[in-house]
C-alpha cells in the first residue's frame, strides 16, 4: 500500500516532466529515458539486473536546506554566528517564552528572492506562512515556521554540467526542475551525551533563516546529484544569500531515492539524510540506489523510511527516532500576516521604502551567475568550456588567471594550461587556496613573458617555477640569472659549442 | 458519534494530550460537537479565512543584530543544565501502547 502511494506521487511528477507546461526549461523528447542510458553509459550507476532483465532505472530527488547569510535570524534579532558560546545568540522568542512574537527580517526575504530569480523561479508576489508541528528538544516552541501552502517561489529550473567520460573529458548539461524555495527557521542542536543517557541543548542556530530548495527527482546517480549541488553552491555564494559552507553546517543535503523497472511506476522511496559534504553526497545516494536494487532482486521490499548515512562505513542505515508516518498538523501561522512583494507595476506610490521589496528592482541588481561568467571567459578568452569550470570551481582562480592574462603578451589559450596544469597542481599538492599561494598572479606573468619573448625555454620556465614556488621573494629573472638558464642567442657563440662537441666526438 | 479508540490514541501521541477516563473522552465529543456547528454555514465559493491579519502589512525588520547575550537569565528557567547547555532527555520517549497505558499510568 505504500509503495502504491508513493506510486501515485512520483508519477504525478513524472508526467509532469514528459508534458513540460509552465516556466522552466523546454524538456527533451524522453528525459527519463535518455538520462537512464546515459547512466549507463558511464558505466555504473545502474548495472544490469543479474537475471538479465531490463536495467533499473534511479530516481533521486533533493532537499537542500541553505542558511541564509545575514546579520540577525529569521524572526528576532539575535545573532547569526557559526561558533558561539551556547546559548549566547539566543532571544526571548527562540527560546520560545510566552509573550514574544515573530518579527521577519527583510535581508532573509530579499535573499529567498534573488535566490529564485537566480534559479528561473515565478516569485510569489503574495506567500504564507505556516506552523510544523512537532516534538523535539531542539525545537523549543514544538512547532517550525515555514512555508507549506504558498512558499515565496516556484517552478525554476538549475542548469548543470557533468563530464561524460573522465578521459575524454567531454561535458554535458543537464537541468533539474526547482519545485520551490521556501523560508524557514532553522532548529536548535542537539549534543547526544550517550554515557549519561541525555541530549545537551543549543539554541543559537535555533531561529536562524533557512532557504529550502527542494528539487524535482529528475536526476538518476549520485554523480548528477553532487554536480547539481554544486552548481546551486556556486550560485548562492556568487548572489551571497548563503555562504553554502557545507562543512559549518550552512548547506546540508537530504536525498529521496527510489529504483524502478522501464516503464513501471516509480517505486518506494527512501529518504537519506546526515550527509556532511559532496563526496559523501555522491556515495551516499549511489549507495542507496545499490541497496535498494539487491533488495528488490532478492525479493525483498523497500520500506518508505528515513534513513542515515554513516560515512565511516560508507553504507545507509535506518534512522532511530523516525517511527512511522508524522503527521505535521499543519496550520497557518496566527501571528504573521501575508507577505506581499512589490515590482515595478504593482509599486505602491507612498509607502515608506524599508517596508517595501521590489521584485524588479532585485532583479536588476543580480550578479552574473556562474554560467555566464564561464560564457564570458570562454567567448572572452577562447578557452574551452571544462576550463571555464575548473577556473570558477577553485575560489579566486578566475581572477587571478585574468590578472595574469592582462600582464603578459602570451596568448590566454597558452596562460590557461599554465594555470590548470602547473599552478593548480602545485596548490592541490600542498593543499592552499589561490589566496594562499607563494607565487602571485604578478610573479607568474613575469615568467611567462621570459617565455613569451623566448628568453628561456618552456623546460627552463618549470624549473623557474619550482623555485618560485619555495617563496623565497626572489624574481623570475633572478632566478634565471642564478642558474643560467639563459637561452642562448648569439650566433657565433652556438656554433663554437656546436664546434666543440662535434671536435669532442671525433677524438674518441 | 463517538471517536474511536485509534483516533484518541493517536490525538494523544501528536499532542502529548492525556485523556485519562471517560469524563475526558465525553469533554472530547462535546467540543466536537459544537465545532461541528460550523458546518451550517453555507460557504460555497468563499476563500478560507486564515489570519485576522490580512489586510496588515506585514512588518519588515532591518538586519540588525539587537537581542542576545542572555544566556543566565535563560537557564533561569531550566530544571538542569550541563555549563550553559540545556538538559533534555536522550530522545523522544514513545508514549506506551494502548495495551500498555494503564500501567504507565497508575505509576505516574
Amino acid at each position: 500500500m505504500a509503495a502504491r502511494g508513493c506510486g501515485a506521487v512520483w508519477r504525478r511528477a513524472r508526467q509532469r516532466g514528459a508534458g513540460g507546461p509552465g516556466p522552466g526549461p523546454a524538456p527533451a523528447p524522453s528525459p527519463r529515458g535518455q538520462r537512464a542510458v546515459a547512466c549507463n553509459a558511464r558505466g555504473g550507476a545502474v548495472p544490469a539486473g543479474k537475471s538479465g532483465l531490463a536495467p533499473w532505472i534511479p530516481v533521486v530527488g533533493l532537499e537542500i536546506h541553505a542558511q541564509i547569510s545575514s546579520n540577525s535570524k529569521l524572526f528576532s534579532g539575535a545573532q547569526v554566528q557559526f561558533a558561539a558560546p551556547p546559548n549566547s545568540l539566543v532571544s526571548f522568542f527562540d527560546a520560545s517564552l510566552p509573550g514574544t512574537l515573530p518579527v521577519l527580517n527583510r535581508r532573509c526575504v530579499e535573499a529567498a528572492v534573488m535566490t529564485g530569480l537566480a534559479l528561473n523561479c515565478s516569485i510569489n508576489k503574495k506567500s504564507l506562512f505556516d506552523r510544523k508541528h512537532y516534538f523535539y528538544a531542539d525545537l523549543p516552541a514544538g512547532y517550525q515556521i515555514t512555508q507549506q501552502r504558498v512558499p515565496i517561489a516556484v517552478n525554476g529550473s538549475l542548469s548543470y554540467s557533468l563530464c561524460v567520460d573522465n578521459k575524454m573529458s567531454q561535458m554535458v548539461t543537464r537541468t533539474v526542475r526547482i519545485k520551490q524555495i521556501q523560508l524557514e527557521q532553522d532548529s536548535g542542536k542537539s549534543l547526544h551525551d550517550d554515557t549519561r543517557s541525555q541530549t545537551l541543548v543549543d539554541l543559537n542556530r535555533a531561529g536562524v533563516g533557512l532557504m529550502e530548495v527542494v528539487m524535482e527527482p529528475d536526476m538518476c546517480c549520485g554523480e548528477e546529484a553532487a554536480a547539481a549541488v554544486r552548481e546551486l553552491q556556486l550560485i548562492l555564494q556568487t548572489l551571497g544569500s548563503s555562504q553554502a559552507v557545507m562543512a559549518e553546517g550552512q548547506l546540508r543535503v537530504d536525498a529521496n531515492v527510489s529504483v524502478h523497472r522501464p516503464g513501471e511506476p516509480y517505486g518506494v522511496r527512501t529518504e537519506v539524510k546526515n550527509i556532511n559534504s559532496m563526496r559523501f553526497l555522491a556515495k551516499a545516494v549511489d549507495y542507496e540506489i545499490q541497496r535498494q536494487i539487491e533488495e528488490l532482486e532478492n525479493g525483498g521490499t523497500i520500506l518508505n523510511e528515513t534513513r542515515a548515512f554513516d560515512s565511516k562505513l560508507g553504507c545507509t542505515v535506518p534512522m532511530r527516532d523516525k517511527e512511522g508516518k508524522q503527521d505535521y498538523r499543519f496550520m497557518p501561522e496566527p501571528n504573521l500576516p501575508p507577505l506581499i512583494l512589490y515590482d515595478e507595476k504593482s509599486l505602491p506610490a507612498n509607502m515608506n521604502h524599508q517596508q517595501v521589496i521590489n521584485i524588479d528592482w532585485i532583479h536588476k541588481r543580480l550578479p552574473d551567475l556562474p554560467s555566464v561568467k564561464r560564457e564570458k571567459l570562454v567567448e572572452q578568452y577562447g578557452i574551452l568550456p571544462e576550463h571555464s569550470f575548473t577556473l570558477l570551481n577553485e575560489d579566486g582562480l578566475a581572477e587571478f588567471f585574468e590578472t595574469v592574462v592582462k600582464q603578459t603578451q602570451m596568448k590566454p589559450k597558452k596562460v590557461i594550461g599554465w594555470i590548470l596544469n602547473d599552478l593548480l597542481s602545485y596548490l592541490k599538492q600542498h593543499s592552499l587556496t589561490v589566496k594562499e599561494s607563494p607565487v602571485s598572479s604578478f610573479l607568474l606573468a613575469d615568467l611567462l613573458n621570459l617565455l613569451e619573448k623566448k628568453e628561456i625555454s618552456s623546460t627552463a620556465a618549470k624549473q623557474v617555477l619550482a623555485e618560485l614556488w619555495k617563496g623565497e621573494g626572489k624574481t623570475p629573472l633572478e632566478i634565471v640569472k642564478e642558474q643560467k638558464l639563459e637561452l642562448l642567442q648569439d650566433q657565433k657563440e652556438l656554433e663554437q659549442i656546436c664546434q666543440a662537441v662535434i671536435d669532442g666526438q671525433e677524438n674518441e | 458519534q463517538k471517536v474511536s479508540v485509534e483516533v484518541l490514541g493517536h490525538l494523544e501521541h501528536l499532542a502529548l494530550v492525556d485523556f485519562r477516563d471517560s469524563e475526558g473522552v465525553e469533554r472530547l465529543r462535546k467540543a466536537i460537537q459544537f465545532a461541528d456547528q460550523l458546518h451550517e454555514v453555507n460557504t460555497d465559493g468563499v476563500e478560507p479565512m486564515d489570519s485576522v491579519l490580512e489586510d496588515r502589512c506585514l512588518y519588515l525588520r532591518e538586519d540588525d543584530v539587537t537581542e542576545g547575550n542572555c544566556t543566565r537569565e535563560l537557564l533561569e528557567n531550566a530544571r538542569e543544565k550541563v555549563e550553559e547547555y540545556f538538559v533534555a532527555p536522550p530522545g523522544n520517549i514513545p508514549l506506551p501502547k494502548l495495551e500498555e497505558q494503564d500501567a504507565f499510568l497508575q505509576g505516574s
